[in-house]
């Protein structure tokens, strides 16, 4: 065959994907940009809608929220995850990881929705953490848990622990055993074998895992709605309100490329740690 | 020994966390009465009637499948073709024409959504299950990709030739010899997409106005705040989801052809 009919066959193959991609990723987004440019109620171009991001006390502030939710539960679960992910790949026997990986990634199977309602039943006033508490005499009033930032931060975790454990065991599974053996050999007490040898090696995992945890936890929606209520605004929130409420798309627009600037952010800062790559 | 004892401590504290909501869930599922609240005073299957019974949830639950399905054969088939394109064949600015294929990965569901409404609002296409279909096709489309492309090795492309000395036609090649070998790979992507489809809330929610998928009908539901209706749908979703996990391990991870 010539190497003009492989290469128009080659990119026969491929132009699907790509038009698609195009068509309905690339150009969106663009008229989402363009979108973002043109305020309700103003005449022509105008960058009000950027500019009203940082003179809008409120707009702001569902940004700092934000932010300071999702740093809280990325750290959070990684504090928890990272111990178990260690016993999961080192203390328990070998031929019970695989289950015991399993049961601890168990509640991903329930739909996302879902498993933010079903904390909202733990966490509601009536609901089972309260009314255990009150029945054992622990509590002699219901504390408030649904609707508060606690409550969004519960459901992130729960959701993290999960995804964390699983990247964080697949890390720790990696290293050759000969590092902490090597290590004790030279006289490090396990203490600093971990900090010295196995913490520095396991980093870029933990990074990896730290990013989709930010990124993933501060695009979404449904968490912050159904546990945090509207007490208090996330950024993913305040767009859904600009679409819902007041059909104002620029504005949503606005802030979505707002919060994609974030996540880019983000991006860049963890940029050394994540290089993609495929075989 | 202290060590033990504390890591089977925390270990079994943190599988009490991760199914302290879902056992919750289930539990109050089997609620006899109108609250998902304590005292539990069950079993009953009344709320399962009613969700059974329930013409938008079992209507929800049908689109739900059908756009699972659909979309995902459509990413799978187009990430197929793509991956096998790239794989085989020199072409120009292939890494970034690869990077543009990958990138929605990196762009929340909520921004993906975003932009398509605008779009469809300006060219006029009306909010519908096609319309989160496309979107779904968009946030799975580069996973699938990314699966397919990662699993092209050169031994195949060894077979290939050795097909095409023998005869074959290209479109031969590609459903005969290439998609058969790389079966696990498609499978793989195939059940992922459906996964994260069946899973998905915020791209049907925000293109989708009548008829709807499930999670958006589960949302409409969470309105009238704690149900046992809703436990009972939940759970069913969690019962249907389980079943096709065992199916894949079964399916993907038993039978890897060598």
């Amino acid at each position: 065959m010539s190497a003009a009919a492989q290469t128009r066959i080659g990119w026969a193959s491929v132009t699907p994907a790509l038009l698609w991609t195009l068509v309905f990723f690339v150009v969106p987004f663009a008229a989402m940009g363009v979108a973002s440019l043109f305020p309700e109620g103003a005449s022509g171009l105008s960058l009000a809608n950027y500019t009203q991001f940082f003179a809008n006390p409120s707009y702001w502030l569902a940004l700092v929220n934000s932010l300071e939710v999702t740093t809280l539960v990325t750290i959070i679960s990684i504090l928890l995850a990272y111990p178990f992910a260690w016993i999961l790949a080192f203390v328990v026997p070998e031929r019970w990881q695989r289950l015991a990986l399993m049961l601890a990634v168990l509640p991903f199977w329930t739909s996302y929705v879902v498993r933010s309602y079903s904390w909202l039943l733990v966490l509601a006033e009536k609901g089972a953490f309260n009314s255990a508490l009150l029945q054992s005499g622990l509590l002699s009033d219901p504390v408030q848990l649904a609707n508060t930032r606690a409550a969004t931060i519960i459901g992130f975790v729960h959701f993290f622990v999960m995804l964390l454990t699983l990247t964080i065991y697949a890390n720790l599974k990696q290293l050759s055993p000969n590092y902490r053996k090597a290590a004790a050999d030279l006289g490090a007490s396990p203490v600093q074998a971990f900090i010295h040898v196995i913490l520095p090696l396991t980093l870029p995992g933990i990074m990896v895992g730290a990013f989709l945890t930010f990124v993933l936890a501060i695009g979404d929606y449904i968490t912050p709605q159904i546990l945090g209520g509207n007490n208090e605004l996330l950024l993913p929130q305040l767009i859904m309100m600009q679409i819902g409420r007041r059909g104002d798309f620029a504005s949503a627009s606005a802030l979505s490329i707002i919060l994609m600037l974030v996540v880019s952010i983000a991006y860049l800062a963890c940029a050394r740690w994540l290089k993609i790559e495929r075989a | 020994m202290m060590a033990r004892i504390a890591s089977t401590v925390y270990a079994a504290a943190i599988y009490g966390f991760i199914f302290l909501p879902v056992a919750v869930l289930v539990l109050f599922s089997f609620q006899g009465t109108l609250f998902p609240i304590p005292p539990f005073n069950g079993p009953s299957l009344r709320w399962y009637h009613a969700v059974l019974g329930d013409a938008r949830l079992t209507a929800g639950l049908t689109n739900s499948l059908v756009v699972a399905i659909v979309t995902s054969a459509i990413a799978t088939i187009l990430g197929f073709l793509a991956a096998w394109g790239f794989a085989r064949f020199h072409l120009p600015a292939s890494a970034l024409l690869r990077g543009l294929i990958t990138l929605p990965l990196t762009v929340s569901y909520l921004i993906i959504g975003m932009g398509l409404l605008i779009f469809f609002n300006w060219i006029g296409l009306p909010k519908s299950l096609m319309a989160a279909g496309i979107g779904h096709v968009v946030i799975n489309l580069p996973l699938c990709f990314a699966i397919i492309y990662s699993q092209m090795g050169d031994h195949q492309a060894n077979i290939e030739r050795a097909a095409r000395d023998l005869g074959a036609q290209e479109w031969q090649v590609l459903a005969l010899v290439t998609a058969p070998i790389l079966w696990p790979a498609l499978f793989a992507s195939f059940f992922l997409s459906m996964t994260f489809s069946w899973d998905e809330f915020v791209i049907a929610f925000l293109l989708t106005r009548f008829d709807t998928t499930l999670p958006v009908e589960i949302w409409n539901l969470l309105r009238a705040g704690l149900n046992p209706k809703t436990n009972a749908v939940g759970s069913l979703v969690f019962g249907i989801s389980i079943v096709l996990a065992i199916v894949f391990e079964l399916v993907a991870f038993r039978k890897r052809p060598q």
